[in-house]
């Protein structure tokens, strides 16, 4: 695998697009936000650790407790078998944006099987991640709902008050890319995407798996390390 | 086939490449690479929770370590591959990593820092 050499476009006088580097500068913009965004979920998830089990009320996230106006012993607050499948769901959000990012840059083949109309069809994976992406967001808010019901709100504990915080968060992401997702899938349909385009959706699915991979910390160090 | 035309489509951008003067790297992996890479990070995903429901292994000093390792192989992978990072230029990468590896060690001291580590080492 070759590099692209620094510089290598900043000579090309015909080139309106060269830059100092020789890389594009929107790609260089997302990946120095994604390195920020690390700092930030890094702080976030930091600061869930370190509340982790100092919560003097419950719910807590992995203990049963008890309540105090019935007196009743409740079970843990995590509800791994719907987080679990929020989680697949958002791989698999992931698989279909790369499939965006790939029909979008075979735009021009000819498409002969059906096979490859499906796979060629950017309109089909955009609109696809964006629905997995509503998918995952439907989760949370189920999962946040029941919470309230449990009784654990931001306020309740320390527990109540990083999770929502950190989850939210990440939800707050995750519905941004559905929106960014979404306005593509819009120009897709008014005038098309083609290989032109291609950094404008490389950088809105570098974002989508960024998303990806903050959850994959994200389920592993809050639901399932007790 | 739908690797083959991913092939010739890698190659027919790569010659518009130096038209734009995107200085992208083109060769990205396969369709047939996607679903396989999808196929792994839900295995993993099962095993993660397969291990979560099995009482004695959680109690064990294995289960921690195991699932952070999990973790952090889901996590290469789809950086790798999805974010196409293996192929891209080396200043995507490090302007990934840098300010990775500070969060992960400013987790790290954080933890030390609060008491959350020093007692099990």
């Amino acid at each position: 695998m070759t590099s692209v050499p620094i510089n290598a476009h900043a000579t090309d006088a015909h080139d309106p697009h060269a830059t100092s580097t020789g890389l594009d500068n929107k790609k260089i913009a997302i990946w120095t936000f994604i390195g920020s965004e690390c700092m930030l979920f890094a702080s976030l998830i930091s600061t869930y650790l370190i509340y982790k089990g100092r919560s003097k009320v419950g719910p807590y996230p992995h203990e049963v407790y008890v309540d105090p106006m019935t007196g009743q012993h409740m079970p843990a607050i995590l509800n791994i078998p719907i987080t679990s499948a929020s989680t697949f769901v958002l791989l698999m959000s992931s698989l279909a944006m790369v499939l965006a990012l790939a029909a979008v840059q075979n735009k021009n083949l000819p498409k002969r099987t059906t096979g490859e109309r499906i796979l060629g069809s950017s309109q089909l994976w955009l609109m696809m991640t964006a629905i997995l992406g509503i998918t995952f967001l439907g989760f949370q808010a189920y999962e946040f709902t029941s919470f309230v019901h449990e009784g654990l709100t931001i306020r309740t504990n320390l527990f109540g008050s990083s999770f929502f915080t950190l989850t939210g968060f990440h939800g707050a992401h995750v519905t941004a890319g559905v929106i960014w997702l979404l306005t593509l899938f819009a120009i897709d349909r008014k005038r098309g995407l083609g290989p032109r385009d291609e950094v404008n959706v490389d950088i809105a699915a570098l974002y989508w798996h960024f998303v990806d991979v903050v959850w994959i910390a994200i389920f592993t160090l809050i639901y399932l390390i007790q | 086939m739908a690797d083959q035309t991913h092939a010739q489509g890698v190659a027919s951008h790569d010659a518009s490449a130096d038209h734009h003067g995107a200085g992208i790297e083109h060769a990205h992996p396969t369709w047939s690479t996607y679903w396989k890479v999808a196929v792994i990070l839900t295995a993993i995903t099962a095993i993660e929770v397969w291990v979560y429901y099995i009482p004695s292994f959680v109690a064990s000093r294995a289960f921690v370590p195991l699932l952070l390792i999990m973790s952090a192989i889901k996590f290469l992978i789809v950086v790798m591959f999805y974010m196409h990072l293996k192929y891209d230029h080396r200043l995507f990468r490090a302007l990934f990593t840098g300010p990775l590896i500070v969060a992960v060690v400013t987790i790290i001291a954080l933890m030390f820092l609060f008491g959350k580590l020093a007692a099990k080492v």
